[in-house]
């Protein structure tokens, strides 16, 4: 059997019902999922998805840097973290003084941690300034 | 949920309803399985298809799509008839039961079975097995909100629940499945424009100012400042409630909306009524996307933020049961990708804010002091004890495993009367077959994950609309072949999968395939109160493609 360089316990990524899974990742691959025993959650089980559902984190087109465009009809180009995060900054700041905040709108996400999806509220409420901010909990 | 997975076997009776458990949540069914297999629990199942649950299932009601409502009343008709209701619990702990009990008055057996199609006979029985329980659990997922009817479907099955007093004891309560890894989380963290972390309301004045003083905003000058002048930083937090998704899109066409970021979601697959989800993409002047992948959705945007995936941060996920869990960081992120906390923290100070966090357990100490429920939860107490479960108010709290054993929410538990409607769009001539949507065991919503697993991906490969034999032999269809699906608001090809799953006059399909998108087929309307979209029934036709097409 192959020998894991590391095991990284976490929770799965796919449904609400959060099984505990350890990650077996070897030359930085997740080669192996195994359900974890220690938990009243799933109880050393996992479903298919759980267990062998994670090629996407190594998939060939992840987005790896951030990308950008002068309009609709343009190809995107590859841009720097500082001119991506400025273009959004002034973009965001100029539709808000212009037509005020409640013009712009926020999809947090069922997928992301709290810690993101607090955040990603937080700055809807406090740097744009409106409560329009919505996931895909009904869909 | 009210109750804990660990708790379903504790139940005499499960009732499971508008939850496909084996397919969508396949390890919590397991534990149902346990229930009635290893414990010998009843299970009663209601859902129009006969879904691999069925066959563990004492009973199986296949009510018609779209009156769940009516079988509910029904059988809580049934319960009072025969005096198997829980007068004591009623008096203690209830309020609104006159009123409850004149309108499900009404709802007789006979009468449930002509709106429902369920025999009489199944109902009463469903009605007789659950009152009688000892501990009597409900289970239901999309099935039940995804209705015009959604909230009332909700509200007639708490009805039941206090009917009985089968609610915050182990083993019995009320429980919602809920469908993502962290929509729970998401929820809970106020990723909602009607309130802040911890339910608490945007509308509630003194909430408002609570958080104004922990978020640091500046109440001093609110004076309103004329066009055109320098960019106002936010003074006051957002006295109105805000717009849900489908609201947005509107929003968005009615020139409104001029700007919209998008974290890890993608509308233009698992939004409804596909076209006019697309007329607002393309409209909107500004579009950000931020992923792990260009999705349908990021097709349309004009800045493309790569974001880091689960295996590669910190942070947390709070599952159906409230158990709030760590996430760990396996690998690094590819090429630039970054952890989203960090993305929006970076933009935040763009943007004037001065944000300082440097870990997510930063950020779950500020969760911790502004959200009561959460109040007792950090990194290193989940590090230290596993998963934690809320309401945890404080570092001293163990969690809470099931709710509302002394008292409800808001007291007194209230019964609503809800009166049954029919679903918005029924069949006709011209769309006779009623469509429902929902999920299959071997992917996931819309496919971004699991479709790029070939494992997955080989063991369901393409679109299929699940078929009667009986109808299929009417439309002369063969097994496998493709066929034209359409509504009133666009149309896919799919294959013909021939099975008696989906009773006749009802079709049923994923919408996992982008390369037949089910919700260019599902309406838009919505239940009034929680916006949810009526993805369990829409009104197609089905038509043999002639020419061979590609699918």
């Amino acid at each position: 059997m192959l020998k894991a360089d590391r095991i990284v316990q976490t929770t799965c990524s796919y449904c609400g019902v959060g099984c505990q899974l350890d990650l077996h990742i070897r030359e930085e691959i997740i080669f192996r999922v195994e359900g974890r025993f220690d938990n009243e959650v799933n109880f050393g089980q996992l479903c298919v998805k759980g267990r062998f559902g994670y090629d996407f984190v190594h998939a060939s087109d992840r987005l790896r840097r951030p990308l950008a465009r002068a309009s609709r009809r343009a190809e995107f180009s590859p841009a720097s973290w500082d001119e991506a995060l400025d273009r959004v900054a002034n973009r965001l700041k100029g539709i808000r003084d212009q037509y005020g905040p409640r013009s712009v709108a926020f999809l947090t996400s069922a997928k992301c941690t709290n810690e993101e999806n607090y955040l990603l509220q937080k700055f809807a409420r406090t740097v744009i300034g409106t409560n329009t901010v919505d996931h895909c909990a009904r869909l | 949920m009210t109750n804990s997975i660990r708790e379903i076997p504790e139940a005499e009776v499960i009732f499971v309803i508008g939850s496909n458990t084996t397919e969508a949540h396949p390890v919590l069914a397991l534990q149902m399985k346990k229930a009635v297999c290893g414990r010998g629990a009843k299970l009663i199942l209601a859902d129009p298809r006969r879904i691999e649950l069925a066959g563990f299932a004492h009973l199986h009601l296949r009510q018609r799509p779209g009156t769940d409502i009516a079988l509910i009343n029904t059988i809580a008709h049934v319960i009072i008839k025969e005096g198997l209701h829980d007068l004591a619990f009623i008096e203690e702990r209830t309020e609104g039961y006159e009123e409850f009990a004149a309108l499900v008055g009404e709802w007789t057996p006979e009468r449930g079975k002509e709106v429902t199609g369920v025999p009489a006979q199944e109902i009463i029985e469903a009605a007789r097995l659950y009152a009688k329980a000892g501990n009597a659990s409900i289970f239901w997922a999309m099935g039940i909100t995804q209705h015009t009817t959604g909230t009332d479907n909700v509200k007639a099955l708490v009805n039941l629940a206090l009917l009985t007093g089968h609610i915050g004891r182990l083993g019995a309560g009320l429980n919602p499945l809920r469908g993502q890894n962290n929509v729970q989380g998401a929820c809970d963290m106020g990723g909602l424009p009607n309130v802040y972390p911890g339910y608490q309301n945007v509308t509630d004045v003194a909430v408002r100012e609570k958080f104004e003083k922990a978020w640091g905003i500046t109440t001093a000058d609110d004076r309103p400042r004329p066009n055109g002048s320098p960019s106002p930083a936010v003074r006051r937090l957002d006295t109105q409630i805000g717009l849900t998704i489908t609201e947005i899109v509107d929003a968005i066409l009615a020139g409104e909306v001029h700007a919209l970021y998008i974290m890890g979601e993608n509308p233009m697959l698992s939004d409804p009524n596909l076209n006019h989800v697309r007329q607002a993409l393309e409209r909107v002047d500004f579009l950000v996307h931020q992923d792990i992948f260009l999705n349908e959705t990021g097709q349309f945007a004009d800045v493309v933020l790569p974001a880091a995936s689960f295996a590669e941060k910190w942070g947390t996920f709070t599952n159906t049961e409230r158990r709030v869990q760590m996430v760990r960081p396996a690998l690094e992120p590819p090429g630039e990708a970054r952890p989203d906390w960090q993305i929006i923290t970076d933009l935040a100070n763009r943007m004037g804010a001065d944000w300082s966090y440097e870990s997510a357990a930063e950020i779950m100490d500020e969760i911790a002091a502004v959200t009561p429920i959460y109040g007792g939860i950090s990194h290193a107490r989940l590090e230290r004890l596993g998963g934690i479960q809320w309401p945890c108010p404080t570092p001293d709290h163990p969690g809470t495993q099931y709710l509302h054993e002394s008292k409800f929410s808001r007291g007194r538990g209230l019964f609503t009367p809800v009166e049954f409607e029919e679903a918005e769009e029924l069949p006709d001539s011209e769309y006779p077959f009623i469509l429902s949507t929902g999920r299959v065991l071997f992917h996931w919503h819309g496919g971004t994950m699991s479709r790029r697993s070939p494992g997955l991906e080989s063991l369901a490969p393409q679109a299929e609309i699940e078929i009667h034999p009986q109808d299929a032999q009417k439309l002369g269809a063969q097994d496998g072949q493709p066929v034209r699906v359409s509504s009133r608001r666009g149309d896919v090809v799919a294959n013909v999968l021939i099975t008696p799953r989906s009773p006749t006059g009802t079709v049923f399909m994923t919408f996992h395939y982008a390369e037949a998108a089910a919700n260019l087929l599902t309406p838009n309307y919505v239940d009034p109160v929680a916006k949810i979209p009526e993805y369990k029934v829409s009104a197609v036709k089905v038509e043999i493609v002639e020419e061979a097409v590609s699918v």
